[in-house]
């Protein structure tokens, strides 16, 4: 028997429900795959991603041999800066580890210290990267300045976007994202260990991007 | 301070799978249950391979940037120093050592559509030195 809308009770019992109903293995494995969903989710999100900065590099790989002159990165960008960039992002990945196994400890005051210790070197990067790109303008080098310098901003810019994005997940974590632990601190814990993924990933993208750009 | 350590939520009612407790070089399986002693070593092999980061980044800024290596050898030493830097980070941060199949079939796969991407300047430099 169907209601004015056509749809049968048995329906209307399910909808009812359906904000009741979890959403299954986001804390434990699933046993066909050994994995919580969201972690086979991060993996196939970052399989994605290194096919996109891959298309990238294979383009700089193309553009380099291609072309009659390529400067030397050390010749025209800031070294030590980057340096000190690639220093931050390691203790950074560092950090969120340790934030990870302290939180499996059970100790949720070391885990946001660390968190925050994150946050705040995803924010030294940002801030040394706006100090190295101004410097850039004020050289009057931009993106059409050549393709050295499209290359350059294009794969930093994306990267830096990259880093943004952990930050604000960061930031989440670290404010309204920590009520979790009070009911499910497994399941935060879980989401710790996925955006350290993520994390661990923008490191990894730009340790290859380090000696490409800035040394070679 | 909350020293116990967390112990999984309820979930449906589907067994876990069996624990697999692999290890190597003290970064154990995160999938599987861990001790706090556990734990405490994978964080003194997460210093380690923060050091061995450090070591090899200045490696590499000097090999490159100080000695100023011709541009073909500082793309041998920076490139092989990246991927020795990558496996430690995709190793032991992202516990690549101890994944599950499941993964390193999305990696594999992975792995060879990049190689299709940069099998392409690859075969354009090849060209260009044949010719």
């Amino acid at each position: 028997m169907l209601d004015a809308h056509g749809t049968a009770p048995a329906a209307h019992a399910l909808a009812a429900h359906a904000h009741e109903i979890e959403i299954p293995f986001n804390v434990t494995p699933r046993p066909d795959t050994g994995l919580y969903n969201g972690k086979l989710g991060i993996w196939l999100f970052l399989a994605s991603e290194v096919m996109l900065f891959g298309a990238l590099f294979s383009s700089l790989i193309l553009l380099r041999t291609s072309a009659p002159t390529w400067p030397r990165g050390w010749l025209e960008l800031n070294v030590p800066l980057a340096t000190v960039n690639t220093m931050v992002l390691i203790i950074s990945s560092v950090t969120v580890v340790l934030a990870w196994a302290n939180l499996r400890l059970g100790n949720l005051q070391r885990g946001r210290l660390f968190i925050g210790a994150t946050l705040l070197c995803g924010l030294i990067f940002m801030v040394i990267k706006g100090f190295e790109y101004g410097h850039k303008f004020e050289l009057h080098h931009y993106p059409k300045t050549s393709n050295f310098f499209a290359t350059y901003f294009l794969l930093t810019g994306l990267h830096g976007l990259h880093v943004l994005g952990g930050m604000i997940v960061f930031a989440y974590f670290l404010t309204a994202g920590s009520k979790m632990w009070k009911t499910e601190p497994q399941r935060f814990t879980n989401r710790i260990e996925i955006v350290g993924l993520y994390w661990h990933f923008v490191d990894l993208v730009w340790i290859f991007l380090f000696p490409t750009l800035y040394l070679l | 301070m909350n020293e116990h350590v967390v112990t999984q939520a309820t979930q449906p009612a589907v067994p876990p799978p069996a624990a697999d407790h692999k290890t190597h070089g003290g970064v154990h399986d995160p999938n599987a249950g861990h001790s706090p002693e556990e734990i405490k070593r994978e964080i003194r092999v997460y210093m380690i391979v923060f050091g061995a980061l450090f070591v090899l980044t200045v490696a590499t800024v000097v090999a490159c940037y100080g000695l100023k290596l011709p541009v073909h050898y500082a793309i041998m030493v920076a490139l092989t120093i990246a991927c020795l830097k990558g496996f430690l980070v995709a190793g032991f941060f992202m516990h690549l050592l101890t994944e599950k199949k499941l993964i390193y079939g999305v990696l594999i796969l992975t792995v060879f559509f990049f190689g299709i991407l940069l099998w392409g300047p690859t075969h354009d430099i090849l060209d260009k030195f044949g010719r």
